[in-house]
């Protein structure tokens, strides 16, 4: 098992490389000069000139992409030019509440696809798989900047049940985290319903069933077990999606995390912040998938016992 | 046999809603005279009623007519990223997955690294650094689209290439080109459609996404994302500003969404990727 952890941790190596490298190449996508862009057209040369040397763009290309590899190595992300501060301290204070609210997503999502999933599943053909399928049809459809605002309007200013936006105790999170998780719930409960279906026809069923083992417990605990050996893959993929998603949640709902910096430092320009969010979130992704790979191969019996 | 009537079911309705949907944005100047244009700051923010019957945005704009336009917008986009996606992607696709070798790995390292990132994050990343614009937004897209089809075609061609009719035309002198034309992608064609069907749904979804985060299409164009955002601040007012544009595209993605499941029932279609 150590031997399949430390071979997955030197895979993922060349793919965080490839992350860095693109990031790296994204201020040079940039038309026209970019430190012009960040401090407009009215900055003095002396201005441009330091901050273009700050940023390392005097230099040739190779010799700056192996000081942003070096700085990326010792968690130096640059300065942010919008907040005056160090990239890595600015996500550092914003990246807990994406973590909470991405969090509370993944639990809800979670907790309400995989027994809806698996009642759909158990009463294929019934009034309440119909609605099951058509909830999460719509839970696919319904794009979360429109499902927020709508969501505010119901629940904030008509029925003034829950806070608007904002960031505070458990009532705030409750709206931002159903608009988040809605999608991922769409896919998760489809996925479950299926991956049930399939299990529920293998032989072990039958034999349990033959066996009179009680209906709760063939699906509970012998089609559940297997049904949901998938659903963790995508679990986890959606997990780390939610990260990306976070941006428009918490431009809805002003959410001060990590997606509501992204857009604070796109309209600002501030390149390197941009940057340092982007990495962020990557790095962030790509991790959430190596732990779901190795989650994978610990409870899936075939691969646990391939070593 | 039931998999197949519940697809043929979801085919015809997903079809029948987007044509209309297309039918509508096309005769959109017939279907309302108001100019989705033109403002009239007298009637600002008015509720839905005659003459307007979706009501007038911030700055007195017909809902109905800018509503009509968004869905020129979005169609636009979603079928241009998704033609160009395509042809990207069963290009190097087919040619990873015929040649294999050296051709396979930097193609499929390609493809994990643009996979490595949640795609909404690297279209945003890409819409600001190069500007908010209808063209940006559909280069963006089209730049990390390709990546998925590419892999599906590669995991097809892949197989297809060691079944015995690839070796029966290689033995008569066929060339690898005329292989992957004639005899492999109409083959791989059911998976890609399939796929295009949903990657269009996602492609309308991120131009929304882009252009409510103010990167999209810039104003005065009618984007249904712009509207949703323009609307926003005007929730207890005049909530018709972002109802309209937003079950214009849930409804766009609903029919994408059952044509593509209704496709994939059909053609009997399992992704190998």
């Amino acid at each position: 098992m150590l031997r399949r952890v430390l071979r997955q941790l030197v895979l993922v190596l060349p793919t965080l490389l490839g992350v860095v490298t693109l990031v790296f190449a994204f201020l040079h996508l940039v038309p026209g000069d970019p430190v012009e862009i960040m401090l407009g057209e009215s900055a003095a040369p002396a201005d441009v000139a330091a901050l273009r040397h700050d940023l390392g763009l005097d230099r040739p290309l190779p010799a700056q992409y192996a000081r942003f590899l070096m700085r990326i190595a010792h968690g130096d992300l640059g300065r942010s030019i919008a907040f005056r501060a160090p990239v890595a301290t600015v996500i550092g204070d914003r990246y807990p509440a994406t973590l909470e609210l991405a969090g509370a997503a993944f639990l809800l999502a979670l907790s309400l696809a995989v027994p809806l999933g698996v009642l759909a599943a158990a009463r294929a053909g019934s009034m309440l798989d119909r609605l099951t399928r058509i909830a999460s049809l719509a839970g696919a459809c319904l794009p979360s900047f429109w499902l927020g605002p709508l969501l505010i309007l119901g629940f904030s200013i008509g029925l003034g049940w829950l806070p608007v936006s904002g960031r505070g105790g458990p009532l705030h999170l409750i709206l931002p985290a159903v608009t988040l998780a809605l999608g991922m719930m769409g896919v998760l409960v489809r996925l479950v319903r299926a991956s049930m279906l399939e299990a529920l026809g293998e032989d072990y069923i039958r034999t349990a069933r033959a066996k009179g083992t009680p209906g709760w417990r063939v699906v509970a605990v012998h089609a559940l077990r297997n049904a949901l050996m998938p659903v963790t893959t995508v679990a986890g993929l959606q997990a780390g999606a939610l990260l990306a998603g976070a941006i428009l949640t918490e431009t809805i709902f002003a959410w001060p995390g990590l997606g509501r910096l992204v857009v604070e430092a796109i309209s600002a320009r501030d390149y390197p912040l941009v940057q340092g969010c982007v990495l962020t979130i990557g790095v962030s992704y790509v991790t959430v998938n190596l732990v779901t790979d190795l989650v994978y191969q610990a409870i899936d019996p075939r691969l646990r016992d391939a070593d | 046999m039931r998999t197949r009537r519940r697809g043929y079911r979801a085919v015809r309705v997903g079809a029948a809603g987007l044509l209309l949907l297309a039918l509508a944005a096309i005769a959109a100047p017939l279907l309302t005279s108001a100019d989705p244009y033109a403002p009239a700051l007298e009637e600002r923010l008015r509720p839905p009623g005659p003459g307007h019957p979706l009501g007038q945005d911030t700055l007195g704009r017909d809902v109905l007519a800018r509503v009509l336009h968004g869905a020129r917008i979005s169609l636009l986009v979603g079928a241009v990223t998704v033609g160009l996606s395509i042809a990207a992607g069963l290009a190097l696709g087919a040619a990873a997955g015929y040649a294999g070798g050296w051709l396979d790995e930097v193609v499929m390292r390609g493809i994990d690294l643009l996979l490595a990132f949640p795609g909404l994050l690297l279209a945003i990343a890409l819409a600001a650094v190069l500007g908010p614009s209808v063209r940006n937004v559909v280069l963006a897209l089209s730049l990390l689209g390709w990546a998925g089809y590419a892999r599906l075609v590669r995991a097809e061609v892949a197989v297809l290439r060691r079944r015995e009719f690839v070796h029966a035309a290689e033995a008569l002198g066929a060339r690898p080109g005329r292989i992957i034309l004639r005899h492999l992608l109409p083959l791989v064609a059911p998976a890609v459609l399939v796929q295009a069907t949903f990657g269009m749904a996602g492609a309308i979804v991120a131009e929304a996404s882009l252009s409510f985060l103010g990167l999209g299409a810039p104003p005065p164009l009618a984007s249904w994302g712009a509207m949703v955002d323009e609307g926003r601040g005007f929730l207890l007012v005049a909530p018709h500003l972002i109802v309209f544009p937003g079950m214009a595209l849930a409804a766009t993605v609903l029919m994408l969404q059952l044509l593509g499941d209704g496709l994939r029932d059909l053609l009997d279609v399992q992704d190998r990727a």
